[in-house]
């Protein structure tokens, strides 16, 4: 890649994205596209029951999901980009070149649903009395509609830009729809929303309904009962995504380590798929038979288990996508598919504009090392912390002093055997000086160093 | 010396003079509501703080304050048509300025959340928290509020202007080195300033409006006047701000249609104080076509100025693009190059001569697995030496064809595809290096025997 390296080690810079990412899943899913519609369905039932109490208590809960998403919600959102910008500036722009009029339709419709949020928000009291409280509701069901129109978009197009086989050939976005895992996914997303939103706003209305035990009851029934409903779909929705996982990837997962990843991955999905629809089955059904029996403070743990379960499915984008951030033209740290020849023959130093170090020399092998781990490696690896070279070189050969020959052998081959990993973009004096750099890593590596130097200052006397 | 990065070789998706033409309304837009948002927020507090001696100043605060819902929203959600645009035209600029002050360009994300947050506590609590303790507590959150809100657009500038100065990117360490290079601070004043006078004017037509409720203590004829004045003596200010704006941008790139684009935007702002001024003197004001015209001056203004500054970035950068766009081209004709010798079998492969030893394959392959006593992903090699020591052909039919016996592990794939003769080596390597120290020659009293 020929930008500048930000790199933000023990955190990584990937989990930067990721932090981002999971705060804005969790607040579009259960706020923005579940909410609206279940606080639209409590606006209709306070309306048809001429009920000015209950109508108060759903412009309050409309307050705080209004709150919440015009602010962590949208600018999550928006941080998704921010933080792609300085970790991965390299792909953000490609595919803000390649995939510009789906961004362009995105926003529009970005546009539109924030325009309805504040229209839904700031005319509740002014269409509330009379003839305007229909045309509220539908203000209600239009931003409804566009809350989930942005997810359905957005989902095509990450669909889109994982899709495998260069988009020159492809029919473009028709392929993310007949992508054999986005309608799955987007059924999953959809019943995710809304049974979690009913658990989100449950845990809203004892906060809305100070000394108001009846309505909270009522409230509260008919949020358990919401979740209740959507349940079954979701568990059939997960069970479809989960059955059409393994077909999508198949052409990924040939190999050992990844097909042990992929399978911890697979039977974890189904055991915490499993265990959250249990929990929040007896949670609902409890709610809507006997709301008083459930404390308010237990309804964090279905949630929680919600956004485990959610995390846990957004990890499939990234086995289905390695060694890719965009499938079969770059590979994950920024290197074009069609540069590798290139920079494997001359080198990936000499054409580093923001490197210190041009060449590999005996003097600065150690300095060089270094750059190209900031250069190959550093988008996804850390030296210590998330996903750090040391644990992984570790783990393959122990405790021992690493042997850097066997090292910067390993580093070419590497993407044969593990083919979540790019294969080594530079030449054989450059591996080397990674291997050097990688070594010195090792824990205690220093301290060796410094035993062998101390041999030697021995040996000179 | 000035960095000449590579371009992505992909094609932009619109025509680069389009991009050009749209980024400066699509630019202005988002501008007149972050102008909108930060100028409430600042002047809200500082009229909050007047309240203490005249209590319709507290008033006039709280209805400033209750704009900022719908006009922070619009800011963020309108200002990802220009920051598209602006990655498209000056990626290699843009996105080197963005990593170079990364940490942050990554704090805006919540340094904005939390200025949003603070303004709807600020907002919403101003009736309840009106006395004593907590009228103290809400101008602090206040405060806090105005301190994310005078960061906020310092990033945003910081990194406008770093993305124009490639020959300093070398020097830049960090967001604080780059509030060194360039002229940040004219900038950023005339920004802030713009804030303010853009926002008194808006609140002008606001709660001037018919139909708008009364700010309790004034008039809304004593209210327009007051808010006239403001947008007066902040525009005056900008008259002095701008100069200094101009003056400390690199001279040799300012050229003629930057400098007229700029003086035709002053030349309004003069017309606009005049019609000003003269409403300021007048009995009776009204949101009516007079506000309307000075309303599209200060508009008018805003073009110039936003069609000025883009002439100066493409005439700041011309030099820094054309440069990135030959060395783009060349590497690309590198590539090219390497490609199709490449498929004409003269390439990088052929370094390799002669069949691969058994220790490059074992290293380049196997390593992945197996180590000498690791026994993570795979039995190591002492192991393996232990179990063929004598028949290192056992190895090569295993790994041609791999069963599986142990269950820890995930099943070895076939290396058939590496070939017989390659196999042997890597097999005959395995056992030596699984030896136990002074093995070695086990493993050579094996091989006669086959």
């Amino acid at each position: 890649m020929d930008f500048p390296i930000f790199h933000l080690d023990w955190l990584g810079n990937r989990m930067l994205i990721a932090i981002t990412a999971i705060i804005h899943v969790l607040i579009n899913h259960p706020m923005a596209v579940g909410a609206y519609p279940l606080l639209t369905l409590f606006e209709w039932i306070g309306w048809k029951r001429r009920d000015a109490q209950w109508d108060g208590m759903t412009h309050r809960m409309v307050f705080i999901v209004f709150v919440i998403t015009t602010t962590l919600g949208a600018l999550t959102g928006v941080g998704i980009w921010f933080t792609t910008s300085i970790v991965a500036p390299f792909a953000i722009a490609s595919l803000l070149r390649v995939f510009f009029w789906q961004w362009f339709t995105e926003w529009l419709v970005f546009v539109s649903e924030v325009v309805l949020i504040m229209a839904y928000y700031l005319t509740w009291r002014k269409l509330s009395a009379g003839r305007g409280k229909p045309w509220h509701m539908v203000l209600g069901v239009a931003l409804s509609i566009f809350s989930w129109l942005t997810m359905a978009l957005i989902v095509a197009i990450l669909g889109f830009m994982m899709n495998s086989g260069a988009w020159g050939e492809t029919k473009g976005f028709l392929d993310a729809v007949f992508n054999p895992l986005y309608i799955p996914q987007l059924a999953f997303r959809t019943a995710f929303a809304m049974t979690t939103s009913g658990l989100f706003i449950w845990f809203c209305i004892p906060f809305v309904t100070r000394e108001q035990p009846e309505l909270r009851t009522a409230a509260v029934k008919l949020a358990a009962r919401w979740t209740l409903s959507w349940l079954p779909l979701c568990l059939a929705s997960a069970i479809w995504y989960w059955q059409a996982v393994p077909a999508a990837m198949r052409i990924n997962a040939d190999v050992g380590v990844m097909t042990q990843a992929f399978s911890k991955w697979y039977s974890m999905f189904g055991q915490i798929l499993a265990l959250t629809v249990l929990v929040i089955l007896a949670t609902a059904a409890l709610g809507a038979w006997r709301p008083r029996l459930v404390p308010r403070y237990w309804l964090v743990i279905p949630f929680l288990l919600a956004a485990w379960l959610l995390g846990h499915f957004e990890r499939v984008r990234e086995f289905i996508r390695k060694p890719y951030v965009i499938a079969g033209y770059m590979y994950s740290n920024g290197v074009r598919v069609s540069e590798l020849p290139v920079l494997q023959r001359d080198g990936m130093l000499p054409y580093a504009t923001y490197a210190s170090v041009r060449k590999v020399t005996p003097e600065n092998k150690f300095e060089a090392g270094r750059e190209m781990f900031r250069l190959a490696c550093s988008r996804c690896h850390t030296t210590s912390g998330v996903n750090s070279v040391v644990d992984n070189f570790r783990r393959m050969y122990g405790d021992e002093p690493w042997d850097a020959e066997q090292m910067s052998g390993f580093l070419f081959g590497m993407h044969m055997t593990r083919t979540y990993m790019p294969p080594f973009p530079g030449n054989s004096q450059e591996a080397e000086a990674l291997a050097l750099y990688l070594k010195s890593l090792q824990p205690g590596a220093k301290a060796n160093g410094w035993k062998v130097a101390a041999r030697q200052v021995g040996g000179a006397q | 010396m000035t960095p000449v990065p590579r371009d992505l070789p992909l094609p932009l998706p619109l025509p680069e003079e389009w991009l050009g033409i749209l980024i400066v309304p699509a630019l202005l837009l988002h501008l007149l509501f972050v102008n909108l948002t930060v100028g409430a927020a600042l002047l809200s507090v500082a009229y909050e703080f007047a309240g203490f001696r005249d209590r319709k100043y507290d008033r006039l605060a709280q209805s400033i304050i209750e704009t900022i819902t719908v006009n922070k929203s619009m800011a963020v959600v309108l200002g990802i048509a220009p920051l598209l645009m602006i990655s498209l035209l000056y990626t290699p600029q843009f996105y080197a300025a963005n990593t170079l002050t990364g940490h942050a360009w990554a704090a805006l994300i919540p340094l904005i959340t939390a200025a949003f947050l603070l303004a709807y506590v600020y907002k919403y609590t101003w009736d309840k928290w009106n006395v004593g303790c907590l009228k103290r507590r809400h101008t602090r959150v206040g405060l806090m509020m105005a301190l994310c809100f005078f960061t906020i657009p310092l990033i945003f500038l910081s990194n406008i202007n770093l993305m124009l100065l490639p020959d300093k990117w070398s020097e830049i360490g960090g967001f604080f080195d780059s509030l060194q290079v360039g002229n940040v601070f004219p900038r950023y004043l005339h920004f802030m300033a713009a804030s303010v006078a853009v926002t008194a004017l808006f609140l002008c037509a606001w709660l001037g409006r018919k139909g708008a409720a009364e700010v309790e203590g004034f008039d809304r004829n004593n209210l327009m006047r007051h808010l006239y004045k403001l947008t007066f003596s902040v525009t005056c200010a900008q008259f002095a701000i701008g100069p200094l704006t101009l003056l400390t941008l690199r001279s040799n790139r300012l050229n003629l249609r930057t400098m007229a684009a700029i003086l035709g935007g002053a030349a309004l702002g003069i017309v606009m104080l005049y019609l000003l001024r003269v409403e300021i003197r007048r009995t009776q004001r009204f949101v009516d076509a007079r506000f309307w015209v000075i309303a599209a001056l200060l508009g008018g203004t805003a073009l110039q100025m936003g069609q000025g500054r883009h002439f100066y970035r493409e005439s700041a950068l011309e030099e820094h693009r054309s440069r990135v766009r030959e060395r783009t081209v060349e590497f690309g004709a590198l590539e090219l190059a390497t490609q199709m010798s490449l498929k004409a079998g003269r390439g990088a492969g052929e370094s390799l001569t002669g069949p691969p030893s058994g220790k490059t394959v074992f290293l380049q392959v196997c390593g992945s697995c197996h180590s000498r006593t690791g026994m993570v992903y795979a039995p190591a090699l002492t192991e393996i030496y232990q179990l063929h020591k004598d028949h290192p052909e056992d190895i090569v039919k295993w790994a041609k064809n791999p069963g599986k016996k142990r269950a820890q592990y995930s099943p070895m794939p076939s290396m058939d595809h590496l070939g017989e003769e390659a196999l042997r080596a890597v097999a005959l390597y395995m056992l030596e290096q699984g030896a136990p120290p002074g093995g070695p020659q086990a493993t050579e009293k094996a091989m006669p025997k086959r």
